[in-house]
């Protein structure tokens, strides 16, 4: 089902600061995460989680260090789910999912498919506006699926999801390791089996912007 | 490029679907128009002189309604991360947009425009010089404009500054726009402003996927 990411797949993160405003989130980081490993950040609101992740994605500058992903023929190696879904209010959950599969041009599997898997398929015709949060949630999730891609970077996965939607995340990502696939996600509460974690509160970070130089 | 395309034909269909699509503006274009007469004042002379003039100052606001939600709506659910973090050029999403809202609402402002025409007693012989003019400049309208929107899209009722930002980056388009409708109506030669329109456009399709998506990549940092 899903294509096995190289499996010398390597990030590397050396000396990351992030600064928001004049306040500095982090500085400093440096950490090192392989294939079919999992990191979970940890911390509490507003200690840099999400602005990480948003790096890594390159999404969000760094105001200084290097992101370096060694995976080889991926011009981005990574999906990025963010708080906000990418839910359209008036397409259906079934169109967007085939959107994302001719978007992404190499659907590892049929949207109907994702969606099945992702606990959505009574939903197909109902449109975006009319999914309750955690169904729209799963629609983001399905996304995942349809193109494999080696990293993935989750920014609170399991928020608005119901127990089974939790339990569907934890299975994913087990999955997704299995196959060589890397997992970074902002998290609270339960985790998942067997990974690391990296608690950003309990990095020392400089009250300001002097501390920098 | 699969991935533009593949947004090109998302946007023709969600500009069609909510909102209205094109309604707004078409409506707007025309009641613009329609109102000129009992400004200027009934005279055929009057129109014909103020006529061409008005049409283009119509279209142009008409073109900035769909442009305050064109980049907006993608930053505000997500959509635009999840464009941008996947490896898709940001320019080509830009300039698929930018097209996809042009040809749901551009055509129907240049179809609109020859009703209105001769409705402001333009003569009835010039119509399909209208819809001609008309397609270049809406189009050089909305490539200028993906520029605003795109620069406005973290602003909340961002419509104003847009309008502020794009409305300058318009005028060449504008002055010999309707310089082709004068001497067209007259009956001297508009090749040369029609040139000179189509040059206007074709500089807005040369900066603006370039330009928005600079603006994107920022308005998502």
């Amino acid at each position: 089902m899903v294509v096995a990411p190289a499996s010398s797949l390597v990030l590397e993160v050396e000396n990351l600061a992030a600064v928001r405003g004049l306040r500095v989130l982090f500085e400093g980081l440096s950490l090192r995460v392989s294939g079919g490993e999992a990191l979970e950040l940890r911390g509490p609101n507003g200690s840099g989680k999400s602005t990480l992740l948003r790096i890594l994605a390159g999404l969000t500058r760094q105001h200084a260090g290097t992101v370096t992903y060694s995976a080889d023929e991926h011009d981005a190696p990574h999906h990025y789910l963010g708080h906000a879904d990418a839910v359209k209010p008036t397409e259906s959950a079934g169109e967007q999912a085939r959107f994302w599969a001719s978007y992404f041009g190499r659907p590892a599997i049929t949207a109907t498919d994702a969606l099945a898997r992702v606990g959505l398929s009574q939903r197909t015709e109902v449109p975006g506006r009319g999914l309750s949060a955690g169904q729209k949630r799963r629609l983001a999730l399905s996304r995942l699926l349809i193109d494999p891609r080696p990293v993935w970077l989750l920014d609170e996965p399991t928020a608005a999801l119901d127990i089974e939607g939790r339990k569907l995340v934890v299975d994913l990502v087990a999955e997704h390791r299995a196959t060589g696939g890397m997992v970074i996600a902002a998290i609270h509460g339960d985790g998942f089996v067997n990974s690391n974690t990296l608690d950003l509160s309990k990095l020392k970070a400089p009250a300001n912007l002097e501390g920098l130089a | 490029m699969s991935g533009s395309v593949s947004v090109f034909v998302r946007e023709l269909k969600l500009a069609w679907s909510g909102g209205g699509g094109p309604v707004l503006p078409v409506g707007f274009f025309g009641v613009a128009c329609i109102m000129t007469p009992f400004a200027v004042g009934p005279e055929i002379e009057n129109l014909k002189t103020a006529g061409p003039g008005v049409m283009w100052i119509a279209m142009a606001l008409a073109s900035l309604l769909p442009m305050e939600r064109l980049f907006q709506a993608d930053l505000e659910d997500g959509t635009l991360d999840a464009y941008a973090g996947s490896g898709v050029a940001m320019e080509g999403i830009a300039l698929a947009k930018t097209v996809a809202h042009w040809i749901a609402t551009g055509i129907p402002l240049s179809l609109a425009a020859p009703i209105l025409w001769i409705l402001l007693q333009g003569a009835p012989e010039v119509a399909p010089m209208v819809i001609l003019t008309s397609l270049i400049g809406s189009a050089a309208f909305f490539m200028f404009g993906a520029i605003g929107a795109a620069l406005a899209a973290g602003v909340r009722r961002g419509g104003l500054l847009i309008a502020l930002a794009t409305l300058p980056l318009y005028v060449p388009t504008m002055i010999f726009g309707a310089a082709t409708l004068y001497a067209a109506a007259i009956g001297e030669g508009w090749q040369t402003p029609l040139m000179l329109t189509g040059a206007a456009g074709l500089l807005g399709l040369a900066i603006s996927p370039f330009a928005a998506a600079m603006a994107l990549r920022t308005a998502i940092d």
